[in-house]
């Protein structure tokens, strides 16, 4: 590829052809501000913060769109830049919600850190703002537009990642804002309550809907037996909000935070994963040997059901009946371990940390209450839990190393990795492989179905059987994966899919990363390389090993996939319309 | 949310447009660009373009919904409110406005129970509120299917409107 030779700030660079002046200046370690822009997804020149000095050009230029040519000279930080960049952000805050002090996003707002570096007057311009109302209509996602300053980021988050596509800009001039199709509220439009549109948005007007106040309630109520779940995700991802580097385990000073909270046990959804394994592991194998229906696909990620069932209802049979390890956690909390105790279901709250907003929407969902009462009470995000702990002052980076509670806090390996994409296919495969050729496999590493691309395929030789598999990741991959299968040119046996990019270690609930590291940094990569790391590690691999897994079925549930399993971990899904 | 008016009009569409609508759209799809021309096509069929309409749009191209309400609501030359039997302009420009088309607009939306932009549910009237139209020396003007009427007093509104029966 020709190269081209400049000067960025005095500095030579030499880059390929077509690398925009903004990347050139990555490459050359000089960091030139965005706000609108995001790579891959939203490169639109909106916001003019990224201007820079174009030695010969007439006006500044908006360097995220504009490609280097032999010679350039570009400065990136003269006055004239600064003055211009100050001004531009300047006028958005006068068109601005500053309820600073209390927003969510104090402390990584992308806006406050800009004015704050550009030396902005936070009332330079004093006029009229837009007005707008807070949509607090969906189970998961919080919009309010009076912070918002339309870069559009959620707009390209829904449409590129998801190709859900239920958020855009309406109106225009001083009324455009960012809203559904006929002013609909988001939570009656298809929106599938993924949450990436809050993950991308540089300020607090995306947030997710708030349950702290809810779980501080039961824990401080002496009629209710409060318990909690971690997802497989939240301990490679929650130490970023205590100062960690991305990719840091924490799930012993987790736990021990739990505790400290009040929790009565604190328990790991890694048990819950493995039951799914359990149960969609045999329920696969019974479609193979019977002739159910296939390819089969999994049922973890409720964005994905939801989606599924917009927007391919006539499919709704392809997918496993069995609940997501969330809805399993709570089911396994309120009939078995309830009875075990003796304690009454009603008076237990079950709390889950997930790093998903759809959760929130999930517990919700009919056909999710194994023990008469909602499975779930209450789903924190990961940002939600990090807030708690710091709401109720416990030092987390002090805390010494906790485990969980026997027996729903017992996981393996196998149930760990379900927070990065094509865990649950690896997890799934190491148990059906052991299933069906009556003995343990040697190698238990499924590399094939690892890593981030956003479809990856393998075909395994398992008990003299070619198995066909599918990863998929983001739904707008899922979208050209389904048709696919509607076509019949599908030829697999089991598809997996997760809502997020990545999978859960990038899902809705997960602290949130500003553009820049979204920009440069594999965060994906690093969190999930820290399950893989941990689960290499571990003793206990194989979700058919976890002997919390053989206590519950030979004490409980009898068998997979028994009556009694089925009444109590498996769930229906309802057709939709496109719409809504 | 902004300043876009939802129409409170029943959507009255016949099988006959739904089938023109469609044969039109199939026409289209895989055209680059399509989506303007259609819209545009699609308001020539119904008169403008309510939910029921764009929701066929959004099937028949693949396009999704917030992504055609987006363009609708960007140019002026859509119309999200049905134009009645009798369209009813008022000008409330500066010249009308000092000489009482307030009052005027404000008198003709108390009887037709409908505001600026919108239309009544037997599509009969529907009303807007436009800039100048050039005739300072009639102020205040309104106009109804083009019909001019000058120097009208907000009392005068019952009988202009009463000649608009049928």
């Amino acid at each position: 590829m020709k190269k081209i030779n400049l000067k960025i700030n005095g500095l030579s660079v030499t880059v390929p052809e077509g690398t925009t002046i903004l990347e050139a200046a990555n490459i050359a370690g000089i960091k030139i501000p965005t706000l609108c822009y995001l790579k891959d997804i939203n490169k639109i020149g909106a916001c003019r913060v990224c201007v820079v000095e174009v030695k010969g050009a007439r006006n500044l230029v908006a360097s995220c769109v504009y490609p280097v040519s032999e010679g350039m000279e570009v400065i990136t930080n003269s006055p004239k830049v600064l003055d211009s960049r100050k001004k531009t952000v300047e006028l958005l805050l006068s068109n601005h919600n500053q309820d600073c002090l209390s927003c969510v996003r104090n402390g990584s707002c992308e806006l406050n850190k800009l004015s704050y570096e550009l030396g902005c007057k936070s009332d330079s311009y004093d006029g009229v703002k837009t007005e707008s109302k807070v949509d607090n209509s969906s189970l998961s996602i919080v919009r309010d537009n009076s912070k918002c300053i339309l870069c559009r980021r959620c707009v390209a988050a829904c449409q590129a990642y998801q190709s859900v596509s239920v958020i855009g800009a309406n109106s225009k001039g001083f009324d455009t804002h960012i809203a559904c199709a006929f002013e609909q509220p988001l939570g009656e439009v298809s929106c599938v309550n993924c949450g990436q549109c809050i993950n991308v948005c540089p300020t607090g007007a995306l947030r997710e809907k708030d349950e702290i106040d809810e779980v501080l309630e039961a824990l401080n109520n002496p009629d209710k037996y409060v318990v909690v779940g971690t997802a497989p995700s939240i301990r490679v991802a929650l130490g970023e909000e205590f100062g960690y580097p991305i990719g840091k385990n924490v799930e012993g000073k987790m736990v021990a935070a739990l505790r400290k909270l009040g929790f009565k046990n604190v328990f790991d959804v890694d048990f819950a994963a493995d039951l799914t394994i359990m149960e969609e592991g045999y329920e696969f194998i019974d479609r193979v040997k019977n002739g159910g229906k296939l390819p089969m696909m999994t049922s973890c990620s409720p964005a994905w059901i939801k989606f599924m069932e917009h927007n391919y209802p006539e499919l709704l049979d392809h997918l496993s009946t069995a609940k997501s390890p969330q809805q399993m956690f709570g089911a396994c909390c309120k009939t078995y371990f309830a009875e075990k105790m003796g304690i009454d279901p009603k008076k237990m709250f079950v709390v889950s940390i997930m790093p998903c907003t759809a959760k929130k929407y999930e517990k919700d969902r009919p056909y999710q209450s194994a023990a008469g009462v909602k499975d779930i009470d209450a789903v924190l995000t990961t940002r939600e839990l990090a807030r708690l702990i710091k709401r109720c002052g416990i030092m987390f980076n002090n805390l010494k190393n906790e485990q969980f509670d026997a027996p729903l806090g017992i996981g393996s390996g196998a149930g760990l990795i379900f927070g990065a994409t094509g865990g649950v296919m690896e997890a799934a495969l190491r148990t059906v492989a052991s299933v069906l050729t009556g003995s343990d496999l040697n190698n238990i590493d499924f590399n094939e179905v690892r890593g981030n691309s956003s479809v990856k395929e393998a075909v395994y030789d398992i008990a003299g059987m070619k198995v066909k598999v599918a990863v998929v990741s983001s739904l707008s991959a899922a979208r050209d994966m389904m048709e696919k299968v509607k076509q019949g040119k599908a030829d697999y046996h089991f598809i997996e899919v997760m809502s997020c990019p990545g999978g859960c270690v990038n899902g809705g609930g997960q602290p949130i990363l500003d553009a820049h590291t979204r920009n440069t940094v594999d965060y994906k990569k690093l969190r999930a390389s820290a399950i893989y790391k941990t689960d290499k590690a571990m003793k206990l691999r194989m979700s058919h090993h976890n002997p919390a897994i053989r206590e519950i079925y030979d004490s409980y549930f009898e068998k997979p996939n028994s009556h009694k399993a089925h009444e109590a971990l498996h769930t229906k899904y309802v057709k939709r319309n496109s719409f809504n | 949310m902004g300043k876009i008016k939802l129409t409170s009009v029943d959507f009255a569409g016949t099988k006959e447009q739904e089938a023109e609508l469609r044969k039109m759209l199939k026409e289209l799809k895989g055209t680059e660009g399509a989506l303007m021309p259609a819209l545009q096509k699609a308001q020539g069929i119904y008169g403008y373009l309510p939910i029921e309409v764009q929701k066929i749009v959004s099937e028949e191209l693949g396009v999704p919904l917030e992504k055609i309400f987006g363009v609708v609501t960007f140019y002026t030359q859509f119309l999200l409110n049905p134009n009645g039997k009798y369209d009813i302009s008022v000008c409330l420009g500066t010249a009308c406005y000092v000489k009482g088309a307030g009052d005027v607009i404000e008198k003709i939306q108390n009887r037709l129970d409908i505001a600026p932009g919108d239309c009544t549910s037997d599509l009969k009237f529907s009303l807007n509120a436009t800039r100048c139209i050039g005739c300072c020396g009639l102020a205040p003007v309104m106009t109804i299917n083009g019909e001019v009427f000058g120097k009208v007093k907000a009392d005068e509104v019952d009988a202009i409107l009463d000649k608009f029966k049928d």
